[in-house]
């Protein structure tokens, strides 16, 4: 790391703090969280945010330093797109395992 | 000179998110927690990775990253799919 101006420094560690924060809270949820179908939401959605923030500050860093890619937009796109889809099968996976899960059906109507 | 000071601590948080998905990952009472634990290890270790890389200012980490992140993301389908079916191909 050398060379970044002073803002730059402010607005990565900023974004980093973030994401590790959401990443901590997310990976916390998955640990705490007394139910397969809560437990779910920390890792689908704070987890891929935070991982979305780590890879946008280091984005910004390596541009900085005039050594811009597209790897790390092709790593966030790629786990945006994966990350419901996994969510989605690993919820059919749970329920496959205990259907009991599955809500009631609602009341036909009329 | 706020990098040097902030990095470790990232670097901590995530180790600490990787500590409580591997607490999960032994202690999930049914299948889908431990793939969903396996799904939250992957993508912070992918983070851990991006934040390595940032700190060592070597961009060699990338090509890492997004194999771990492709090949999590296969491994999660094809647990899930192994544990709804029975059978990964059918």
């Amino acid at each position: 790391m050398n060379a970044l101006p002073l803002w730059a420094e402010v607005v990565v560690a900023a974004l980093l703090v973030t994401g590790a924060g959401f990443a901590l809270v997310g990976s916390w949820g998955l640990a705490k969280l007394g139910d397969i179908l809560k437990r779910l939401h920390g890792p689908s959605k704070a987890t891929t945010l935070g991982v979305g923030c780590v890879l946008l500050a280091s984005a910004l860093a390596f541009a900085l330093q005039g050594q811009a890619s597209l790897h790390e937009l092709l790593i966030a796109v790629f786990l945006f797109i994966t990350a419901p889809v996994s969510a989605h099968l690993i919820v059919k996976a749970a329920m496959r395992v205990d259907p009991g899960l599955r809500p009631p059906a609602p009341d036909e109507p009329g | 000179m706020i990098l040097p000071i902030v990095l470790p601590w990232v670097m901590a948080a995530f180790a600490l998110g990787l500590a409580l998905g591997a607490w999960r990952l032994f202690r999930g009472p049914a299948l889908p927690d431990r793939i969903l634990a396996l799904d939250t290890l992957y993508i912070n270790a992918l983070a851990l990775l991006i934040v390595l890389g940032l700190w060592l200012g070597t961009k060699a980490y990338f090509e890492v990253a997004m194999l771990i992140g492709l090949l999590g993301f296969v491994g999660t389908v094809v647990l899930a799919k192994f544990v709804m079916r029975g059978d990964i191909v059918e």
